[in-house]
């Protein structure tokens, strides 16, 4: 083509503005983008960098063991006799002081939970999301059922509907409060036990056993974070199951229905197994949610030490050993990365614990989140209508 | 099937107000009378005053143009409706093998195993062949296999798709083409053997071929059951059925004899639609 042909180009643009305000716009989303993403890729790499020496090894297995299997111990910082400095799990200095009674130790420190390793932590969050999870489940996909299938759509179910979605809104801190205020100290909720509190507004002696039905309320227990923790994250269950099961398709109920099913057998056989895989693939993401939250079991279930795991501190036989069980306090990862972080000073003695625990807990949120997104993109396959 | 809650079918009696038209000695086993509906707590009528007679054995075709309540008076026939919070029968009675649907004593439920339903969409579940077509007995509490067996090869056959699908019944439904997955849904609904077959637009998602096949197949099931289509083709209504009526704005304008309808009307608008001169 002729130089000409430029001055007939029929799509030639008519203003030079718009086109630099397009692409100044364009380069300022562009920039925020990136900004955000270089912000949280820099900080899982820090915590990456400063973590993974403390849970990895470069030997066979590879994984700190005594990290993920010990429990928190308290941290002994001293001078040896040639002036070096030692550190040592507080179990281990007391050995090593009855082993060397002569052995020079100045300028002595301790750190408390800063040595041995997550394994209470770990444990005490796993059951307390195991609780949450169980609680959480039932009652959030019993709800969605009922607004969802059963409940008129008028106006009264449009404001529960919204009073429930509000209350993901509500900050964790008044949910613990909520927790403690019903769950730990409301007298009415009972135990089984052989020593009924002071404070038990009933107590009923069970025939053929020492014990009692005491109803003396569950202080701080993970039975009391657990339900906490599955209050705070029913509205995310029940708006993911309503969302699950408004995505299979009417036809379903209606072929169901005009076979002759009732409307719970429709439900039932037609309906929830189709939702299933929406409900499961958001309940995990609910998992690695509560798992995080500190604020919920701060007051209602998490203990900043304990020495036991819970298993072994319960008590009595049968029943009585559950309700001890369920009713005993715990440790949990979030609140301890808060303990180890904010309540005991930073130096390079006490930084291991604060990186590695913080490192483990990402590790797991993230396993949880890729299993619930490969587990989504297995069940898009398989189920299309 | 054992007929628990309706009661046998008592003789037509002949003081009906509507005049059916050469009429051939048949029982009666659908009658609705004066029937009116609304969606919304009576305040509008959707369906006003419909009353007709449905004979046994015969395929009964419903026209009209869309929205004129033909899906509507389908899903009374058996209470689908109740499934709309706001939807309420406002007058007259429907009844079915002589029993009044509405009455008090009559379950949804029972009466949907008597009354079938095809739907326009095909809506297999996502499972296999034969468990889609054992469906229905199975919520109906059918656990012997041998009964299963013998019920879902009865409804294949009868559906015309046995012999496309009697080496793959374990497959997944969504594997068939829509012509098949539409017949797995006759036969899913003629598994439980209901005494009525309502099916709305069954071919309106199909293809020539795949609508021709069920039109054989609707032909070949009116020797069993009683079919009430509803449809938009207007040679498909001369094609199967043996009755047609015509509806417009929630009225009955015309029901006679398919070939009255389509060749010699009374009313100049059932003449009008049926030789697409609608306005
Ligand atoms: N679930 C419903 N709620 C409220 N109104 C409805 C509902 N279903 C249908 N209607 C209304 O009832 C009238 C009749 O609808 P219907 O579905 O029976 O028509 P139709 O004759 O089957 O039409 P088409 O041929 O398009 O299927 C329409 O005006 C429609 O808007
Ligand atoms: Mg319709």
């Amino acid at each position: 083509m002729s130089n000409g042909s430029k001055e007939r180009n029929p799509f030639r643009s008519s203003s030079k503005r718009r086109r630099r305000n397009d692409a100044g716009g364009h380069a300022l989303f562009a920039f925020f983008t990136y900004f955000v993403l270089a912000c949280t890729a820099y900080i899982f790499l820090d915590i990456a960098v400063k973590g993974a020496p403390v849970v990895f090894k470069a030997e066979a297995p590879f994984v700190n063991l005594g990290f993920i299997f010990n429990n928190p111990e308290t941290l002994v910082v001293f001078k040896d006799g040639n002036g070096e400095k030692v550190r040592m799990a507080m179990s281990d200095f007391s050995e090593f002081k009855k082993a060397n009674p002569e052995a020079v130790i100045t300028d002595e420190h301790t750190f408390s939970y800063c040595a041995g390793g997550i394994w209470g932590p770990l444990v005490g969050t796993a059951l307390l999301v195991g609780i949450c999870m169980v609680i959480a489940l039932f009652a959030g996909v019993a709800s969605a059922i009922f607004l969802n299938e059963y409940a008129r759509h008028g106006r009264f179910m449009n404001t529960i509907r919204l009073a429930i979605m509000n209350l993901a809104g509500v900050p964790s801190i008044v949910f613990g409060l909520f927790g403690l205020g019903v769950f730990c100290l409301w007298p009415w909720l009972p135990v089984l036990t052989y020593e009924p509190s002071g404070n038990a507004v009933a107590t009923f002696a069970i025939p053929f056993t020492d014990g009692f039905l005491s109803f003396q309320g569950w202080g701080t227990s993970m039975i009391a974070g657990g339900c906490t923790l599955a209050i705070m994250v029913l509205p995310v269950i029940i708006a993911a199951c309503e969302e699950s099961l408004k995505a299979v398709p009417m036809g379903f109920r209606e072929a169901a229905m005009a076979l002759g099913a009732t409307k719970w057998q429709a439900i039932r056989t037609a309906v929830l197994p189709y939702a299933k895989p929406g409900i499961l693939t958001a309940s995990i993401l609910g998992i690695t949610r509560v798992a995080g939250e500190t604020a919920p079991i701060m007051f209602t279930a998490a203990l900043a030490h304990k020495a036991g795991l819970p298993w072994a501190e319960a008590k009595g036989g049968g029943l009585f050993w559950v309700s001890d069980f369920f009713t005993q306090s715990v440790q949990a990862l979030p609140y301890h990365i808060y303990t180890v972080s904010a309540r005991i000073p930073r130096s390079e003695d006490t930084e291991p614990m604060q990186n590695g625990s913080v490192f483990v807990f990402l590790l797991l949120v993230m396993a949880f989140a890729a299993l619930s997104i490969s587990m989504r993109a297995r069940y898009r396959k398989k189920l299309k209508w | 099937m054992n007929d628990i809650d309706l009661d046998p079918v008592p003789a037509a009696t002949g003081d009906d107000a509507i005049p059916v038209p050469d009429e051939p000695a048949s029982e009666t086993i659908i009658e609705i009378e004066n029937l009116g509906f609304s969606y919304d707590h009576g305040k509008t009528e959707t369906l006003q005053g419909i009353s007709l007679e449905i004979p046994k054995n015969m395929v009964t075709a419903f026209i009209g143009p869309s929205g004129c309540g033909k899906s509507t008076l389908l899903r009374c026939l058996n209470r689908m409706n109740d499934l709309i919070d706001t939807a309420k029968v406002t007058r007259g009675t429907i009844k079915i093998l002589g029993q009044d649907i509405h009455a008090p004593d009559v379950d949804a439920i029972e009466l949907r195993k008597h009354v079938g339903m095809v739907f326009q969409k095909y809506n297999p579940f996502p499972k296999s062949i034969y468990e889609n077509v054992a469906y229905g007995l199975r919520i109906q509490g059918v656990q012997k296999k041998s009964t299963l067996n013998e019920a879902v090869e009865r409804a294949l056959v009868q559906s015309a798709l046995w012999e496309e699908v009697k080496d793959r019944l374990a497959d997944s439904a969504l594997g068939l083409s829509g012509g098949q997955q539409q017949r797995l849904c006759i036969a899913r609904a003629i598994a439980v053997q209901p005494q009525i077959v309502l099916m709305d637009e069954p071919c309106s998602a199909l293809d020539p071929i795949a609508t021709a096949r069920i039109e054989d197949l609707i032909t070949e099931l009116c020797e069993n059951y009683t079919i009430v289509i509803v449809t938009h083709n207007m040679q498909q209504a001369t094609r199967v059925s043996a009755r047609t009526a015509f509806f417009y704005l929630g009225e009955l304008i015309e029901y006679a004899a398919t070939d009255k309808i389509f060749v010699k009307p009374d009313k100049k608008q059932t003449e009008d639609y049926v030789s697409g001169r609608f306005g």
